[in-house]
């Protein structure tokens, strides 16, 4: 770490109204620091509970780039805790997921721990009397996580034991999360399955920007939506033949820009965001038989029309996932490097809803997610270039000004024209929050 | 009526991959049945095809729309253009049921995918099912599991 190591200045200066610097992405001394820093600060998703539904059903994973463990510990809540034994740093646990029983015991000398962390034996323990070990962090056993949030199933974390409360952070924007859980009758989801894993060589946050970014997908996506559309419109079938459900899932991302404008975006403080706030491509889905029904039976007329009604495309949740309610998917952008990304893409089955419903999500994951999809490959191929030609001299900064307005305040949720950039802005304005707010220095 | 002998139905193994590999695309749709399904599943000794997530699961629409697009003017990902190599080891013929016309092939093969200086390599296992009908093989169904299917993948672009 050299050039921008703890230097608030450096990295507020890589922020400007209307453009950043390219060092965000392609420089490995500021993904150290956001590894330190933002994604110490912030709420970072970690997984579903649905995925440890058991007393010690335990889940591995990361945040940022640090190891941890999800586990449901003995009072049936769920703790985070770093994947480090307290002795050797060896990892506890490398399965992705599994059940440890009522204790955690490490592989290398059997220091055993209960599910909520803490030490519960040590063999030859008489080894260490009089050696002060009880001053030892060591015998604290594996240390949790700052804080952690279980909130309607989605278990996010704060690596840092102070920052913001998981309801400031996130605000209003949970009312995604609320819409996509809300879908269920029974208000409950059940992730399906393990994750896509696709490895990206670019910077996470190029994917995150993605989200929202409404100008491309007619254009990088013509390859797969727009042949989708002549193969199907040339194809020899019977008048009024029902569109497939590939092709509904497909065809849309071929809508002209004027549908992306006045589907409007919405931006809430500390960089989180959705796009469809009027209407969105998930909008107009034939029918489930015999969901309606469930929904009305469960919530009345009204209050599931309401919950139906909204057809948000995708919500970001700063810094690293975005959801997509009305289909039951989490995509989350875990940072490797500077320049690699590894993308998991989970779906969720709603709980006492028809099993079609299941099936178009899967189809939507395996369609536009996965490594060996199509669309994905349409946009990795943007990304890598992009990681690739940022290294050019030719200029330094990247430009996110579309529809932008002087003296724009994030702090104020915003609803506005559809393919504004506002809010890639709003995200750039929380990272470089959330970057210093643990440098030293003052503030700018 | 001439049934495949045991040869044949290994050559047609072998003549499909040979297609791939030399990008005969038109030819290697026209070897399936309009109602058959491509499926690589993403979990080890997956089951269900339609409520988990699959890498593949495409039906003669989305076969013909991948390979359209490989030929489009706008298919950034295409430009330059992939280019596969299978190698096959000898396909087990595990069911040949004469009566019904229905046959099924396993086959163990290692795949390799090129593009610009990028290479990679997949080891895996392909599940044949094929039917005999005008007289000519066609593939009803194929199963290919990845040895390493949760890994992650960056681009896997062909068919294997």
């Amino acid at each position: 770490m050299s050039r921008y190591a703890s230097d608030r200045k450096a990295i507020e200066a890589l922020v400007r109204p209307t453009e950043v610097h390219r060092d965000i992405y392609i420089d490995q001394d500021v993904f150290e620091l956001e590894m330190k820093h933002l994604f110490a600060n912030t709420w970072v998703f970690v997984g579903h509970d649905s995925q440890t539904p058991n007393k010690g059903d335990y889940f591995t994973t990361e945040i940022g780039t640090q190891p941890v463990i999800m586990v449901r510990h003995s009072d049936n809540e769920i703790y985070v805790l770093h994947n480090r034994c307290p002795h050797k740093g060896t990892k506890i646990a490398i399965d992705r997921s599994g059940n440890t029983g009522k204790f955690f015991r490490c592989p290398y000398h059997a220091w055993s721990f209960k599910t909520d962390g803490c030490l519960l034996a040590i063999p030859l323990r008489k080894g260490y009397k009089d050696t002060g070990l009880e001053e030892s962090e060591s015998v604290r056993g594996m240390a949790p996580v700052g804080a952690v949030k279980n909130y309607r199933g989605f278990v996010f974390a704060r690596l840092n034991a102070d920052g913001p409360d998981f309801e400031t952070f996130f605000g209003d924007s949970l009312s995604s999360i609320d819409n996509m859980v809300d879908r269920s009758p029974e208000g409950r989801l059940e992730v399906a399955g393990p994750p896509l894993r696709y490895m990206h060589r670019c910077n996470w946050k190029m994917l995150v920007e993605n989200q929202t970014d409404t100008c491309h997908p007619m254009v990088a996506h013509e390859s797969s939506a727009g042949t989708a559309i002549q193969l199907w419109e040339a194809m020899d079938k019977p008048e009024g033949t029902k569109k497939p459900m590939a092709m509904e899932v497909i065809a849309p991302f071929m809508s002209p820009y004027e549908f992306f404008e006045n589907m409007g975006i919405r931006t809430w403080p500390n960089g989180h965001g959705h796009t469809g706030v009027h209407h969105s491509i998930h909008s107009d889905y034939s029918a489930i038989p015999g969901y309606y029904e469930q929904m009305v039976e469960a919530y009345g007329e009204e209050r599931a029309q309401a919950i139906l009604g909204e057809n948000r495309h995708n919500t970001v949740y700063f810094p690293n996932i975005m959801i997509k309610g009305p289909i039951q998917q989490l995509r989350l952008f875990k940072p490797v490097a500077a320049n690699r990304t590894l993308v998991e893409s989970y779906i969720y089955r709603l709980v006492g809803a028809p099993d079609m419903l299941l099936e178009r999500t899967a189809m939507y994951n395996r369609l536009i997610n996965a490594p060996t999809s199509m669309v994905g490959h349409d946009d990795l191929e943007m990304y890598e270039r992009a990681q690739e030609g940022l290294h050019s001299d030719g200029l330094e900064w990247v430009n996110v000004q579309r529809l932008y307005t002087p003296g724009e305040d994030f702090d104020e949720i915003a609803v506005e024209n559809g393919t504004t950039e506002r809010q890639m802005r709003n995200q750039f304005h929380a990272w470089s929050k959330y970057m210093t707010m643990t440098m030293e220095g003052d503030a700018r | 009526m001439t049934f495949p002998t045991r040869d044949d139905l290994i050559d047609f193994v072998y003549e499909e991959a040979r297609m791939l590999d030399d990008g005969r695309f038109d030819e290697w749709l026209d070897l399936w049945t309009h109602d058959s399904y491509y499926w690589m599943p993403l979990d080890y000794n997956q089951q269900d095809d339609k409520h988990v997530t699959s890498l593949l699961h495409e039906d003669a629409f989305m076969r013909k729309l991948r390979i359209e697009r490989f030929k489009g003017e706008r298919t950034f990902s295409q430009k330059p253009k992939t280019r596969c190599h299978h190698v096959l080891n000898r396909p087990f013929v595990d069911q040949m049921d004469e009566a019904k016309g229905e046959y099924v092939t396993h086959t163990a093969f290692h795949y390799a995918e090129t593009r610009l200086d990028d290479q990679i390599l997949l080891a895996a296992t392909a599940r044949h099912e094929l039917k005999l009908i005008d007289g000519r093989l066609k593939i009803t169904h194929k199963r290919v599991d990845l040895l390493n299917s949760d890994a992650a993948f960056g681009n896997i672009q062909m068919f294997l």
